[in-house]
């Protein structure tokens, strides 16, 4: 049932040009990133050889590329996610998905797992790119593997947060806007602050750790509870909607 | 899906249904049941209360108030197998546009839970039915209204469910459309319960078997459509006569209760016994008088209606005339 739903969210998608496009942005974008990166790495190369310790191909060149898409989607994942509940509201679809025999939860969840499909689909796209260098060099295959977790959690929770802003109203722009200013909000929130709440508090701050190749439970448990989270209360708000229109 | 089989087959039974939007009250107490082979025709002005009750009934919107039992299951504490049970077509036909007609309707039938191996077949049954086999191939949203209020058809029956519930089903639609539509709702009629709100009146009479009118969320009228029938035609009807009689003569007739001279020819005649048109007939022919037109008067639900919907609420006028 939850695949039924995330089937048709991954069909719709396609089937209009939004996803193509958001694709093809990115990957040109970083694209031209991960040239820039790879040009100044042999600029770097003779200083890099004197060091102990040093930092690989990984580190320099794909490492810095995944901490400018964090911020790219950062930007681009509300259009995305704005659709999910919104359009369904508008266009009074969504009673197709309530008279259905079919729980909130199962409808939460499918509409979930499908903005989750598109999101690996986009990392593996992005992650063609270092793979592509593995004729020329060695990878560090522990730290990609790093990168890809915390690039699938970090917008795992993009797309948590923007389908509960996105169940809150029936205007696809306030969704997305709403749902830019929360992301954005937690990620500023960690400026200009030496609390640690806040930085607990910060998205990027957790995802940093992990592009760098450190693998911690608080960070990879902070992103799973806000998926849980923002899951939970789009259950919560779905039903609600029942009660009061 | 095992459904419980009742010996009465009583498929919908609703009690003291309520809800509030904030103070307003837009359901109050109502309460009806619904058997198996029955088409219900649930009218109102717009406003009434019509919509808010449907999409109670079919769980879209909770009650504040009353229960809800669909094929024996009750829709709070079974919401799943209660839900599994009903095909339901909302105001707007709930279709996504950028699908095409056998993707959308496919995708339906995995929501009903219809198993692989029978998706085909129950799509080709429903687009047959709706007379949807030419636009299969084709984008939701380039169709036309018509068309997509069918698709909207056949998306509440392609799980075959034992209640299907119509909320205005041929709006929109040309009157070639509205036969086969209204052809189509009697067909399911025969083996299922049916709930249809319009506000077309002549629509009721031609396919329902009971009808209920709602007003301010009150539950006004209530009666089988042979009841109405009755109600209505027994007693008005009228003549047109090539040489019409004067009417004092036409007065001394048995059974007559009021005549109305429409003009030379035509006459509105209120009558009492059963048998009086056959008496009628055959004055006339003993009489020479070349009657060549006799029209029972059937406005009755429409009569009906407009006294039960305006009656001491002038506000309520303009809606119900409307809706007549």
């Amino acid at each position: 049932m939850i695949w039924t739903i995330a089937r048709r969210e991954i069909t719709s998608m396609f089937v209009s040009p939004l996803a193509w496009v958001i694709l093809a942005v990115i990957q040109a974008i970083l694209g031209w990133m991960f040239l820039a990166q790879i040009e100044n790495f042999f600029v770097l190369q003779p200083q890099l050889i004197e060091l102990e310790n040093t930092p690989g191909v990984t580190d320099i060149v794909i490492a810095p590329i995944f901490s400018l898409a964090a911020i790219i989607l950062l930007m681009i994942m509300p259009l995305l996610t704005m659709r999910s509940l919104a359009e369904e509201k508008k266009n009074k679809t969504i009673y197709l998905l309530f008279s259905a025999p079919i729980s909130i939860t199962q409808l939460v969840l499918g509409k979930f797992l499908g903005l989750l499909l598109f999101v690996l689909i986009l990392i593996s796209m992005l992650m063609l790119m270092p793979l592509s260098l593995m004729p020329g060099t060695e990878l560090d295959f522990g730290k990609l593997l790093s990168i890809y977790i915390g690039m699938v959690l970090l917008l795992g929770s993009f797309c948590a947060i923007g389908l509960y802003l996105s169940s809150l109203t029936d205007n696809q722009t306030i969704a997305a806007v709403t749902t830019f200013g929360a992301l954005l909000m937690l990620w500023i929130i960690e400026w200009n602050s030496d609390q640690t709440l806040f930085h607990y508090l910060s998205l990027l701050a957790h995802h940093q750790p992990l592009l760098e190749g450190i693998f911690s439970s608080t960070d990879v448990s902070y992103f799973l509870l806000i998926m849980l989270l923002f899951i939970g209360l789009t259950i919560r708000q779905l039903d609600g909607d029942r009660l009061q229109h | 899906m095992e459904t419980p089989s009742h010996p009465s087959e009583l498929l919908v039974r609703i009690e003291n249904l309520s809800r509030l939007y904030g103070e307003t009250l837009a359901v109050n107490q109502v309460s009806f049941e619904l058997k198996r082979g029955e088409v219900l025709g649930f009218l109102g002005p717009n406003g009434a209360g019509k919509s808010t009750s449907m999409q109670m009934i079919t769980g879209n919107l909770a009650p504040t108030a009353g229960q809800i039992t669909i094929n024996g299951f009750d829709l709070i504490d079974q919401p799943i197998e209660a839900k599994s049970c009903i095909g339901y077509l909302p105001e707007n036909p709930p279709v996504y546009r950028e699908l095409t007609v056998i993707e959308y309707l496919s995708y339906c039938a995995r929501l009903h839970r219809i198993p692989s191996t029978r998706l085909r077949s129950a799509l080709d049954d429903a687009m047959q039915h709706c007379g949807l086999e030419q636009v299969g191939k084709r984008l939701i949203g380039n169709l036309s209204k018509g068309f997509q209020q069918r698709v909207g058809i056949a998306q509440a029956i392609i799980h075959q469910p034992p209640v299907v519930i119509l909320d205005e089903p041929t709006v929109g639609l040309d009157p070639i459309q509205i036969r086969e539509i209204r052809k189509l709702i009697k067909a399911l009629g025969k083996d299922r319960s049916v709930i249809l709100s319009t506000h077309i009146l002549p629509e009721v009479q031609s396919i329902c078997d009971r009808v209920q009118i709602i007003r301010r969320g009150e539950l006004i009228y209530h009666a089988t459509i042979d009841e109405l029938n009755k109600r209505g035609q027994g007693n008005s009807l009228t003549v047109a006569f090539r040489h019409a009689p004067p009417v004092q003569e036409l007065q001394q007739l048995a059974g007559i209760q009021h005549i109305t001279a429409l003009d030379e020819h035509r006459f509105q005649i209120q009558f009492e016994p059963d048998d009086f048109a056959e008496q009628l007939v055959s004055q006339s022919v003993q009489h020479h008088w070349g009657l060549f037109e006799l029209i029972p008067d059937n406005t009755s639900l429409e009569q009906i209606f407009v006294e039960l919907t305006t009656d001491e609420h002038p506000d309520l006028g303009t809606d119900a005339e409307q809706a007549a």
